[in-house]
């Protein structure tokens, strides 16, 4: 069963609580200077964006087929059965093309140091694997990100937008956004406020290049017979004007 | 005679100074990071090294597969004596782009990943391949001239007797990795801009390709000429020329199709920041070079055919910049600039690029008719009479 995250932003309280669980769970430094960045970043893994009185997390989406994973040439990035997209810094060799592909620019990039790798939120896959719940979510005080089974979610989602019509803004972001996330944003107040972008396609990305990328099989041997075949046909005619050259050649040399 | 010393010991310090440069630069980028050599950030991944480097590397080294496809898969002859310079560009741009890759990458010594960790849905993962191989089949390729300059007959033999089978594989992964440079930006649809983000990416990246390797010829013929102190083949760049025009409406007219029913013609007219730097492209890349090709006085003489050639080139580089850089910044929401330190890196690698092309020529026999003046390391004669058939993409 595919786990997920709701985050409910009409029940965050802005505590930042979960950014510093996010911290400890990742061995990151966490301060009050970290905390007022209301960004992600290679040391940053989740951050509280405050608009006004209104609160948004930004955090991996962990998308159903995620962009990153499909585009990195050694496999680093992996989506996993449970949900999260796991990193594997041993395979990857820096090419970057998940964070240029990624469409909510999540992964984040070690540029200074001599040996960089990616850094984003993993939804905390190893205490998932073991049957735990994500560190932002058992941290939570009230209950805004909560973690369990995606469908179940889901469906709690809908229920609350059904219950509160007039809270909530009747769109579950990541239901359907890249063809689903894990990760499912609710809130009174459209996700553009925060920075994310709402154009984007239902379509899961890998199917944009995996259409192409697919015909590639079948593509090589119809060309090279192509190629192979033109190659014949032009180089008859070739055999062809120098055998009759060679039998003008003996007939002139017959006289 | 004073006068060409002069600006040859000119050339050779501006070498110097950026080869200096690089080092140092290149010092920065392996001990201090790609933070502290770059202008790269989370927003901008991809800069100039990825953009120009590799993007245009691999373009502008198009014209070996071009041209052997045009001399020994429909065996039109008479491009036959220009198609070692364009061997040797397409060996040595693929060699500098893997060196540039080097910079690039993050972990660079992982680089042979993808040889036992396959992710068969990445595109990087297919380009990965398909140049590995390439450079590969561009290294047979080129080593007649090599086996030809010290006399290996047998060796020359075999590889001459395979030739055929080498070349059709080197145009069937140019095809496939000049397109998937395209296809690279597919997954990107809601990323780069809708001049620049079509379904035929990947077409447009292989009509282009095909348009600058011919470009390319006619340059390096020209430069050739110039600098080598060769006569100028204008009959067969008169040829390519008439060549680059069919490809450039070709592509001008899918362009124009392609906007058209996408419905984002009218952008074209709409003043902004991504419309100027199409504009440049479109009117360097296909417009005026049309324009000045159609004129057969322009066509038919040296000057009119390397112009129009420069601005190819430079057009595409604009298009290749675009895609990489220009396309994304509205999306990620700032304007990237290199640093300096990643200018130098690229001139560094352009520099080598022709100061390996100038040696070379001066020491391998790439210009076929002048096999005769080179010191002969054996019999001279031997050397001559293997010019004499045709046959073959090294040739």
């Amino acid at each position: 069963m595919s786990k997920g995250i709701l985050y409910d932003a009409t029940m965050c309280i802005g505590c930042k609580q979960c950014e510093q669980a996010c911290a400890t769970e990742n061995g990151l430094p966490y301060d009050d200077k970290i905390a007022a960045q209301e960004v992600t970043s290679a040391h940053k893994y989740t951050a509280v964006m405050t608009r006004d009185d209104k609160f948004m997390r930004k955090l991996c989406m962990n998308c159903d087929d995620p962009a990153c994973a499909s585009v990195c040439p050694v496999g680093a990035m992996k989506k996993t059965a449970l949900g999260p997209v796991t990193y594997d810094k041993g395979k990857c060799m820096g090419c970057r093309y998940c964070m240029a592909a990624c469409p909510f620019s999540v992964p984040k990039y070690e540029w200074e140091k001599a040996i960089p790798g990616v850094r984003k939120c993993i939804m905390c896959s190893k205490r998932v694997a073991e049957g735990k719940q994500t560190a932002c979510a058992e941290i939570c005080p009230t209950g805004a990100t909560k973690f369990g089974d995606r469908d179940a979610l889901l469906e709690e989602a809908k229920k609350r937008i059904h219950d509160k019509p007039d809270t909530y803004l009747h769109h579950i972001f990541g239901e359907s956004e890249v063809g689903g996330t894990s990760v499912m944003l609710l809130s009174s107040i459209g996700v553009n406020n925060f920075g994310f972008r709402t154009d984007l396609t239902e379509r899961a990305l890998p199917m944009y290049t995996y259409q192409v990328l697919s015909r590639i099989p079948d593509f090589i041997p119809l060309f090279g017979t192509m190629l192979g075949g033109i190659y014949w046909i032009t180089h008859r005619r070739q055999d062809v004007a120098e055998t009759e050259a060679k039998e003008n050649e003996l007939k002139g040399g017959a006289r | 005679m004073t006068v060409p010393r002069v600006r040859f010991t000119f050339w050779k310090a501006v070498f110097l100074v950026i080869m200096v440069a690089g080092v140092y630069c290149t010092f920065i980028r392996f001990f201090r990071g790609l933070g502290a050599s770059t202008n790269l950030s989370d927003q901008f991944p991809w800069g100039l090294w990825i953009g120009f480097d590799v993007m245009c590397g691999v373009m502008l080294a198009a014209g070996g597969f071009t041209l052997t496809a045009a001399v020994e898969i429909f065996n039109i002859k008479r491009f036959h004596s220009i198609t070692r310079p364009t061997i040797l560009t397409a060996f040595l741009g693929y060699l500098l782009v893997c060196a540039a890759l080097m910079y690039d990458l993050g972990l660079p010594w992982n680089i042979w990943h993808p040889l036992i960790m396959r992710n068969p849905h990445s595109v990087m993962f297919e380009v990965a391949y398909c140049v590995m191989f390439y450079t590969t089949v561009l290294a047979l390729e080129f080593s007649p001239i090599v086996l030809e300059r010290f006399n290996l007959q047998k060796p020359l033999k075999i590889i001459r007797n395979v030739m055929v089978v080498f070349v059709i594989l080197g145009v069937l992964l140019s095809t496939l990795h000049q397109s998937s440079l395209g296809t690279l930006y597919l997954i990107m649809p809601n990323k780069l801009h809708p001049f620049w983000y079509s379904p035929l990416l990947p077409v447009f990246f292989f009509l282009s390709a095909i348009a600058v390797g011919l470009a390319m010829t006619i340059f390096e013929s020209s430069m050739s000429s110039k600098y080598f102190g060769r006569e100028l083949e204008l009959p067969i760049l008169r040829d390519l020329g008439r060549v680059l025009v069919v490809v450039l409406a070709l592509y001008g007219i899918l362009k124009f199709e392609d906007l058209y029913h996408r419905h984002v013609l009218n952008l074209v007219f709409v003043s902004g920041y991504e419309q100027r730097f199409f504009l440049l492209e479109i009117f360097l890349s296909v417009l005026i070079p049309l324009a000045m090709l159609l004129v057969p006085k322009i066509r038919e003489s040296a000057q009119g055919l390397y112009l129009a050639a420069v601005l190819t080139l430079l057009g595409f580089v604009t298009n290749r910049l675009n895609v990489t850089i220009t396309g994304v910044e509205n999306a990620v929401g700032g304007r990237y600039t290199p640093k300096w330190t990643e200018v130098v890196i690229t001139a560094m690698f352009v520099a080598l690029g022709f100061a390996i092309f100038g040696l070379a020529a001066k020491y391998l026999p790439i210009f076929p008719e002048e096999k005769a003046h080179l010191p002969a390391l054996r019999k001279p004669e031997v050397a001559v009479s293997e010019f004499v058939v045709p046959v073959h993409a090294g040739d």
